[in-house]
Parts: C-alpha cells; sequence; structure tokens
C-alpha cells in the first residue's frame, strides 16, 4: 500500500472515529437539554427547610438531577419537593442546609456552603479535592465535611482524603491532620494517616474514622473540639454515624473482599459495651450511614443498570428484616426533625 | 521547529546535508501515537475520582491501593516487552500489541460499572503501557540517526506531553458542556486510543532492530541464535551498561516522586493548595518545553551528562519546595526545575540506553534502564513516606536533597567513562 493509501486510512478511522463521539456527545446533549423545558418541576429555593423532612439529592433522571429535593418525613414515598440548589453530598437541620458540591470547569473545583433558609449562601469554602461526606453538629453550629485529594495519572500521588471542621460563619478549626492522634493514649503521627466520616455528638465532640493507607486499617476515634485531640477506639469500624440517642454507632464494616474491591456491610457499634453486630445486607454498602429513627437506618444504593442513579432504602437497627427502599432516585438522606 | 514530515523512515547519514535539523517521519508519527494515547489515558484520569464518587457512588478509598499493584506489574511487563522486541527484531507489532490492550480496555471502560471492573480496565492500560514502552524507544532509535538520537526521543517525549495535557482539558471541558457527561469523555477516550493503534499499525513502518540471521533468517528461531542472544543480554550487565543501571538506580533511590514534592508545596503555599490539580499540568508543559533542547543539548555534550546534571533540576526543586521562599514564584520554580528534570532524564535515559547495547538487546536495554527507574523511584517514595513520618515534612526533604547533592558528583564519577562519549 503506497503511503496515501495508508493516510487515507488514518483518515478515515479518525472521521468515523471522532464523528461518532460527536454524534454520541450530541444526542446526550440534546437528550438533556429535552428533560429540561425551563426548569419544570423545580419549586423554588430552601424549599428543604423547616423539619420534619428527610432531604436529600435527587438522582431522577430529567431537569432535576443532582438538585436537593425533600419529602414529608412522614410520608417519605410521596412527592419531592425539588429545589434549585444543587449538591453532591448534603446534611441539614430546620434552618440549614450543609452542602458539598463540584463546581465545573477547565480547571475543576470543589466547595462546601452553608445556605440558610431562604436560599442564600451564609458561608462557603473551597474544598481541596472531590466532595465525599459532610455532617452538621445537632446545633447546627459546626460543620464537617471529607474530599478526597486526588492528585493525577491514577492517583500516582497516593490517595488521600482531607477532612476540615468549620463553624457555621465559616472559621476553620482545622484539618484533622493537624490535630493530635492518640493510639492508646500517646501521640502518634503516621504519615499516612487520613480521616473521613465524621457524626457529631454535640457542639464539642465528634466521632470519626481514621485510615492507614499503606496497611489498610481503620480505627474509630474520638474527636475533642476544644483540645484538638482525635483518640482511638476501635478497629474497623469505618464511616461512623451516631443515633439519636447517642448510645450506638452505625458504620460500614470490612466483611469481605481485598482492596480496592472491598465488601462493606452495615453494622451497629454499641458505644457502652462494644459489641458490634453485623446487620442482614448482602450488598456491599459504601455510605455513611443515616437514623431515620432509634431503631431504623438508612443508606443509599448505586443502581448498578444506570450510572449515575442511586435509591435510599432503610434497614432495621437490631437486624430483624430486610432491607427496601425508601425512596427512589435518592442519595445522601438527611432526616431533619423539629 | 526541528520536525520534518517525511515519508522517509531511518534516513542514511551520508545522504543528508549537513546541518539540517530534522527527526524521522517515523519518530514524529511515533510522537502523536502518543500524544493520542496520553490523551485517550489522561482524560480519563482526571475525571475518574469524580466519576467513581459522583456516579457510582462509592468512596475513592481504594485508588491508593491500585497504584502499588502497577508498579510491580508494570516493571515486569516492561522487560518483558523489551524483550519479546529484541527476539522477534522487529519491535512495531510488540509495541502495537500494548497499545492495542490499553484501547481495548477503553471499551471495557463504556461497559464497567463497579469498582472492580474498573481496577481492571485501569490496570491493563498500565499492563498496555509497561508492554509497548521499551519497543517504541527501540522503534524510535532504529528510525533515528545515532548522533541525534537525544533530540529524537526529546521530540518523542515533547509531543507526548501535549498529550498528557490535553487529556485533562479535553475531558473537562467535556464536562462543562455536558454535565455529568462521562460517557462522552470514556467515549472520546477510546476514539483517540484507536486512532493512535491505527496510525501506529498502518503508517509506523515495521523496522528491524538487527540484522537478519545468516542461518535461517530471523523467523528460524535456531538454537544456535537464541543462545547467542542469551549472551548479549548478558553482556548488557557486563559493558558500560552496568554503570548506567546502577547510576540509574542511585539517583532513582533519591526521586521521591513529584507528588510528594506537590504535597511539600500544597503544605507551605495558599497558591500551590488552590490549584493542586494544577501543578501536575505546570511539570508537564516545562517537560514538554524543554524536551528537544535538553535531548539537542545531551546529542552534543554527551547523554550521560545531561542525564546525571539534570538531577541538579530534581535538587533545586527539592530546595525550593522546602524552603518555599515566596508563594507563587517558589511554586511556579519548583515546577520549571521538575520539567526540567524529567526532560533532561526521561528521553536522554532512553537515548543512552539505546546508545549502549548493541541492537539486537536495545529492547532490553532500553527496557533494563526504564525498569530500574521505575522500581528505584517505588522504593524511594515508600523511604520517603518514613523518613516523612521521623522527621517532618520540610527536614525530610532537606535531607534527600542533601543526599542527592552528595550523589550527584559520585554518580558522575562512576560514569566518568561515559561522560565524553559523544555519540556510540
Amino acid at each position: 500500500m503506497n503511503a496515501r493509501g495508508k493516510w487515507a486510512i488514518v483518515a478515515i478511522v479518525a472521521i468515523v472515529a471522532l464523528g461518532g463521539t460527536s454524534a454520541f456527545a450530541w444526542s446526550r446533549w440534546t437528550e438533556r437539554a429535552a428533560a429540561a423545558p425551563g426548569g419544570a418541576g423545580i419549586a423554588g429555593v430552601g424549599t428543604w427547610a423547616g423539619g420534619d423532612r428527610i432531604v436529600f439529592r435527587n438522582t431522577a433522571a430529567g431537569a432535576g438531577y443532582g438538585h436537593v429535593a425533600s419529602v414529608a418525613l412522614a410520608d417519605p414515598g410521596g412527592a419531592r419537593a425539588v429545589d434549585e440548589d444543587v449538591c453532591d453530598r448534603l446534611d441539614a437541620t430546620p434552618t440549614r442546609l450543609a452542602c458539598i458540591r463540584s463546581v465545573r470547569g477547565i480547571v475543576p473545583a470543589a466547595t462546601a456552603d452553608l445556605l440558610a433558609a431562604d436560599g442564600g449562601v451564609t458561608s462557603g469554602w473551597p474544598l481541596s479535592g472531590v466532595p465525599s461526606r459532610t455532617r452538621l453538629s445537632p446545633s447546627g453550629d459546626l460543620v464537617a465535611t471529607t474530599a478526597f485529594v486526588s492528585g493525577h495519572s491514577y492517583a500516582s500521588a497516593g490517595f488521600s482524603t482531607q477532612t476540615t471542621i468549620h463553624r457555621v460563619d465559616g472559621t476553620q478549626l482545622g484539618d484533622l491532620e493537624e490535630w493530635t492522634l492518640l493510639v492508646d493514649r500517646s501521640p502518634h503521627t503516621p504519615i499516612d494517616r487520613n480521616y473521613w466520616g465524621v457524626t457529631f455528638v454535640d457542639d464539642t465532640s465528634f466521632y470519626a474514622t481514621v485510615g492507614m493507607t499503606a496497611s489498610g486499617t481503620t480505627s474509630l476515634v474520638r474527636g475533642d473540639v476544644a483540645t484538638r485531640t482525635l483518640r482511638t477506639l476501635t478497629d474497623n469500624v469505618e464511616c461512623p454515624s451516631l443515633s439519636p440517642d447517642g448510645t450506638r454507632i452505625a458504620f460500614k464494616r470490612v466483611t469481605g473482599g481485598a482492596p480496592p474491591a472491598v465488601h462493606w456491610s452495615p453494622a451497629i457499634y454499641d458505644i457502652a459495651t462494644g459489641d458490634i453486630s453485623v446487620l442482614p445486607e448482602s450488598r456491599s454498602i459504601d455510605d455513611q450511614i443515616e437514623w431515620l429513627d432509634d431503631d431504623t437506618i438508612l443508606y443509599g444504593v448505586p443502581r448498578s443498570d444506570t450510572p449515575g442513579d442511586m435509591d435510599v432504602w432503610r434497614l432495621a437497627a437490631d437486624g430483624s428484616g430486610a432491607p427496601s427502599v425508601l425512596i427512589a432516585h435518592a442519595w445522601s438522606p438527611a432526616v431533619v426533625r423539629g | 521547529m526541528y520536525i520534518s514530515l517525511r515519508t522517509a523512515p531511518a534516513r542514511r547519514e551520508g545522504r543528508r546535508p549537513p546541518g539540517i535539523r530534522t527527526v524521522s517521519s517515523t519518530v514524529v508519527t511515533l510522537g502523536v501515537v502518543s500524544l493520542l494515547t496520553d490523551i485517550s489515558s489522561e482524560s480519563v484520569a482526571a475525571v475518574l475520582p469524580l466519576y467513581v464518587t459522583g456516579m457510582l457512588g462509592l468512596s475513592a478509598v481504594a485508588f491508593g491501593v491500585l497504584d502499588g499493584l502497577y508498579q510491580g506489574v508494570s516493571a515486569l511487563v516492561r522487560i518483558g516487552g523489551g524483550y519479546a522486541s529484541d527476539r522477534i527484531g522487529r519491535p512495531k507489532w510488540v509495541a502495537f500489541s500494548g497499545y492495542a490492550v490499553a484501547a481495548a480496555a477503553r471499551i471495557g471502560l463504556l461497559f464497567a460499572s463497579g469498582f472492580g471492573a474498573l481496577g481492571l480496565v485501569v490496570t491493563a492500560d498500565r499492563i498496555g503501557k509497561g508492554i509497548r514502552t521499551a519497543p517504541r524507544d527501540a522503534l524510535i532509535t532504529a528510525a533515528s540517526r545515532p548522533a541525534e538520537l537525544g533530540q529524537a526521543f526529546g521530540v518523542h517525549r515533547m509531543l507526548d506531553n501535549i498529550g498528557a495535557a490535553l487529556g485533562p482539558f479535553l475531558a473537562f471541558v467535556i464536562l462543562l458542556v455536558v454535565p455529568d457527561g462521562f460517557e462522552i469523555v470514556f467515549a472520546a477516550s477510546l476514539s483517540f486510543a484507536l486512532i493512535g493503534v491505527v496510525l501506529l499499525g498502518v503508517v509506523v513502518p515495521n523496522l528491524r532492530t538487527r540484522p537478519p540471521d545468516a542461518r535461517g533468517g530471523s523467523a528460524g528461531g535456531v538454537a544456535g541464535g537464541i543462545r547467542a542472544r542469551r549472551a548479549r543480554v548478558r553482556d548488557l550487565w557486563r559493558g558500560p551498561m552496568r554503570r548506567v543501571l546502577v547510576a540509574a538506580g542511585i539517583l532513582g533511590m533519591l526521586t521521591i516522586g513529584d507528588g510528594f514534592v506537590y504535597l511539600v508545596l500544597q503544605a507551605r503555599s495558599g497558591f500551590a493548595a488552590q490549584w493542586f490539580p494544577l501543578l501536575y499540568v505546570g511539570t508537564n508543559v516545562a517537560f514538554l518545553a524543554l524536551a528537544i533542547p535538553l535531548g539537542r543539548l545531551a546529542d552534543r555534550v554527551g547523554r550521560a551528562r545531561v542525564f546525571v546534571l539534570g538531577h541538579l533540576g530534581l535538587l533545586a526543586a527539592y530546595v525550593v519546595a522546602a524552603l518555599a521562599i515566596d508563594d507563587i514564584a517558589a511554586t511556579l520554580l519548583c515546577l520549571l526545575f521538575l520539567g526540567a528534570f524529567y526532560a533532561a532524564t526521561d528521553g536522554v535515559l532512553a537515548a543512552l540506553a539505546a546508545q549502549l547495547s548493541p541492537p539486537e538487546t536495545r529492547g532490553t536495554g532500553i527496557a533494563a534502564a526504564q525498569t530500574v527507574v521505575a522500581v528505584s523511584r517505588f522504593v524511594s517514595a515508600s523511604m520517603f513516606g518514613l523518613l516523612w513520618v521521623t522527621l517532618g515534612r520540610e527536614p525530610a526533604t532537606l535531607l534527600v536533597a542533601a543526599l542527592l547533592a552528595v550523589a550527584i558528583p559520585a554518580v558522575a564519577v562512576l560514569l566518568r567513562p561515559l561522560l565524553r562519549t559523544v555519540v556510540s
């Protein structure tokens, strides 16, 4: 074959491949545009406020995808109010919403924003990575955020998380990696320690996970805001969530698999006795659990058939009964009472 | 520019007019293949964390674990790729298989939905990279005049890095236009990989890296020929290559990886923290801008010399990162030094290894040098982690800098027999 013929083959392949990609992109773009007729179905701002609601991220396809939405606590299967605001993960009190979101752009960015009931942003700060977890303290005065700091190139810089605690006015109380970590009561500073998944007890203390990248071990820590210390309590209790009565911690426990395909099961840690019970859920659960009430936990499960769509499931905290869908097409639930 | 797009493959030395600086069109084509492949892999790499957390609803914790795995697999496969291309005597199709594996992995990406599947895709991508690197560099060598090998590798690495810089840009533009359009990014990635593979397969000539065997031809597999080849592989360790491998190993042990340098910068500088995702791009841009000039310099003053002195760039980057004079200036300076370090060592080491190994074992020789670098850098990064714990961030960095300051002259002494060799 002569040189011209060879280049013709390359040109044809290039045109077909890039043309196909463009056509695919165009169809996706028009699909999206058609699904968004002037934002119909979006109720306004601050629709989540007031309490006695479950606030979550709406993952139903269409104009409201990714938006904050809420349903009445008394009728979780009922109609959802879709808000104008968009969040990747969220937590809420009756008057405040903690929203962490990635901001699209040539240089990707992410922010944590605190929203008031009127929908206005009262404070916000940049996150140095992909948004992962956020929790407000019960009073709503403290907010914790976790972001994945992924360098580049399949994370050749190594994986790390950054977990920070802020006051609602935006004052930073610190990156947890700057705090003192006490392992068996003595200070410990492994380089590869990472923190994630804060759950607040009150405005002075909280639980979180410390994980060591090299060994792959995780521990439950209790943090003290005043002294900026973190104390390890027990191993393999990851992504804690404190029950409303403050007696138990729901978490995800490694019950099988090997990194990177770890199998996590929802489990309950009894703070007083240290007992751990793994709940009957056969799927791997990779979420920070939320409590619906003292007897029921909630967590998100991605739909295997549709990337980007998830459901919020409920499961009895005492292990009785099977999991069932509470809210379809929903993610990152926050149960707000009051 | 020094690039000419002529269709003639390797030109004979005597025929070309003196003074015209051109590289073979085969080198340019291989550079464009790498550019397309890098657009493909880096566009996916840039959005993968977002995709895993946002679309798959998984926490990205496991990414760190994957990385250690790659290093080992990639090193083994790399030697295999180099050796296979020497055995066959025509590296093109070995390199092709590496590019094809990576392209096939992109098809998997369109259908992968869980983390396990995603891990497989990423691993296949890395294996493909391991297979193709040494045979491709052997092809570049076969297509270039020995006197201009450094420049040829410079041209290739520049094009390669343009792709690495364009990939993330393309991905984020797609996500900007079509929010959550990850499948479009994956489809685009597959397209670019496919074009790269076809370009390599159809346009790049199937160059021989060694003369056909006297008895029975290259495909004969005559036992005597194989024995001779094995003996030559052993010669790698006996000849001047031994010095290069030891030198690369020593210097690699003191190369902690840009990831750590970025983390030091991030901790010290508000500017670096804010632009963390772009630090890598900054280093890339410096690398691609300096790849050709430093490659040409290596051709002129000696490749071993530029390779060793290039580590002064690394040393400067460590010192600037640890001392953090002024936020923005220090960060930019640090990236410039890092880019200069890569430009003076990456392609130049391949050129040096190619220059020092006979055509029959060139693939293995290049692969050996690159494997030594990869493995020693991995060990270095792990050990630096320990130093960071015991000494703290800046003291650890300065300690490695001090060791490097001692190692550079020591390695220069080790390589002294090679320092004056400009062209083999």
